[in-house]
């Protein structure tokens, strides 16, 4: 049996915290609080935001698409052990976080979601945007996927096979977008120009070059 | 629990609210409770299950109103005081408590590049055998834990296929409430849309749920 855990004794005996209407100072004076007891670090809290706000984000995924599009072997790598094809780049480590990789083609469209909660492949593509932390992605895109996907843009043809993957344990998902036509001239670097973050969630395709706009 | 973050299968929550050009935090106080939360993460008081909890026990109302960072803020706070990092006094006060010597932060600056603060730890490498073979129908056991649990709604009670055996992971059930880690295998289990949602869906579209043990059965 899946235990009834005492969610009752755990929690009904605090009170929830109140979420004031201007988080700013709370937040101010609990850093300073945090930080006089020696909780945390304040250069360590610049270098994290430093990290997500300048390092992490979906420049990482996008040269991880880049690499299996032009090197068939790395994509097969890829396609079979992501964690590790991956960790090659640079970009996350085997001990790290586990990841898939899936791959669109003309006939199969991935998505990923987290109906949960938030569960977003912070190494390849950094933090999630607000829509995709959201009720209306999240509530909706398992039920009509095809519906969400035409408000993103994306209107896919009904022999399309659409596979939505909802992150519910800790392995975090990444889309290979189809690579676009018109592209094999291109060099990896030029390839990872055009990968956009939505098309490695998987609610856009990757534009041809020139095409403006995310779909 | 059945709580209001187990959306998935609802409906009338409105567009997809898409912000062109969006930037990672919308406001400074945004990045200061992130960091702060892994920050004082690294104090190994708490896993993130128990966190998730936190913004699962939200009262409903206030967890569709408040935003993404709020949800931390309050999750933060709770974890901080329940785990033993602050007392709610020092929280009200603002003040640390007197008489006590000031402790080291596990995390400094020098660490972040080379520890990627986001790893999440929950695999774990011990023999515990598979009750399910890649290929078997399975069902979602119709199930409904009042505390923490990641078999959603939409899933209990329907038919799949497991695709893929991920190997061993901790239990989110247990671990969330500080009961053990339960290690046990998790699956990729493929729905059929139909099978979740009737007729009206594509016959060829799927959904994929990663499952633990402990919430599938023979089907």
């Amino acid at each position: 049996m899946t235990p009834n855990v005492a969610h009752g004794q755990e929690h009904h005996d605090h009170e929830h915290q109140a979420v004031p209407s201007d988080p700013t100072l709370r937040v101010k004076a609990l850093e300073s609080l945090l930080v006089e007891k020696g909780i945390v670090d304040r250069n360590a809290l610049d270098a994290l935001v430093d990290t997500y706000e300048n390092k992490i984000g979906p420049r990482n995924g996008a040269r991880v698409v880049a690499r299996a599009w032009a090197d068939p072997r790395y994509k097969a790598r890829l396609l079979a052990d992501a964690t590790s094809a991956i960790a090659e780049l640079g970009y996350s480590s085997k001990q790290g976080d586990r990841m898939l990789v899936v791959e669109n083609t003309p006939k199969v469209h991935n998505v990923i979601v987290c109906t949960l909660c938030s569960c977003y492949p912070w190494p390849v593509l950094g933090l999630p945007p607000v829509w995709y932390k959201s009720a209306p992605y999240r509530s909706r895109v398992v039920i009509d996927p095809r519906g969400v996907l035409r408000e993103f843009g994306l209107d896919l043809a009904e022999d399309v096979e659409v596979r939505v993957w909802d992150s519910t344990a800790e392995l975090r998902y990444l889309v290979l977008p189809e690579r676009p036509a018109g592209t094999e001239n291109l060099n990896e670097e030029k390839l990872a120009a055009l990968v956009t973050r939505d098309a490695m969630v998987g609610v856009a395709k990757v534009a041809p070059p020139q095409a403006e706009g995310r779909s | 629990m059945n709580g209001i973050h187990d959306m998935g299968g609802m409906q009338d929550m409105g567009p997809i609210q898409y912000e062109k050009n969006e930037p990672v935090f919308h406001a400074r106080w945004e990045s200061r409770v992130f960091a702060m939360f892994i920050a004082a993460g690294a104090w190994g008081r708490w896993n993130l299950d128990a966190f998730r909890h936190t913004r699962e026990v939200l009262p409903p109302a206030d967890y569709l109103r408040v935003s993404y960072y709020e949800q931390w803020l309050s999750g933060l706070l709770d974890l901080l005081v329940r785990r033993g990092l602050l007392t709610a006094h020092e929280i009200a006060s603002g003040v640390p408590r007197p008489g006590e010597p000031k402790a080291s932060p596990p995390l400094t600056a020098d660490k972040i590049p080379a520890t990627l603060p986001n790893r999440i730890h929950a695999h774990r490498d011990v023999g515990v055998l598979p009750r399910f073979q890649v290929g078997q129908r399975v069902r979602a056991r119709n199930i409904h834990p009042t505390g923490h649990t990641r078999l959603p709604r939409y899933a209990r009670g329907k038919v799949g296929t497991v695709y893929l055996d991920h190997g061993v992971y901790v239990f989110p059930d247990t671990n969330a409430h500080f009961l053990g880690e339960k290690p046990q295998h998790v699956y990729s289990v493929r729905f059929a849309a139909r099978e979740l949602w009737g007729a009206e869906a594509a016959p060829q579209d799927s959904v994929y749920v990663d499952a633990w043990d402990d919430y599938l059965e023979p089907a």
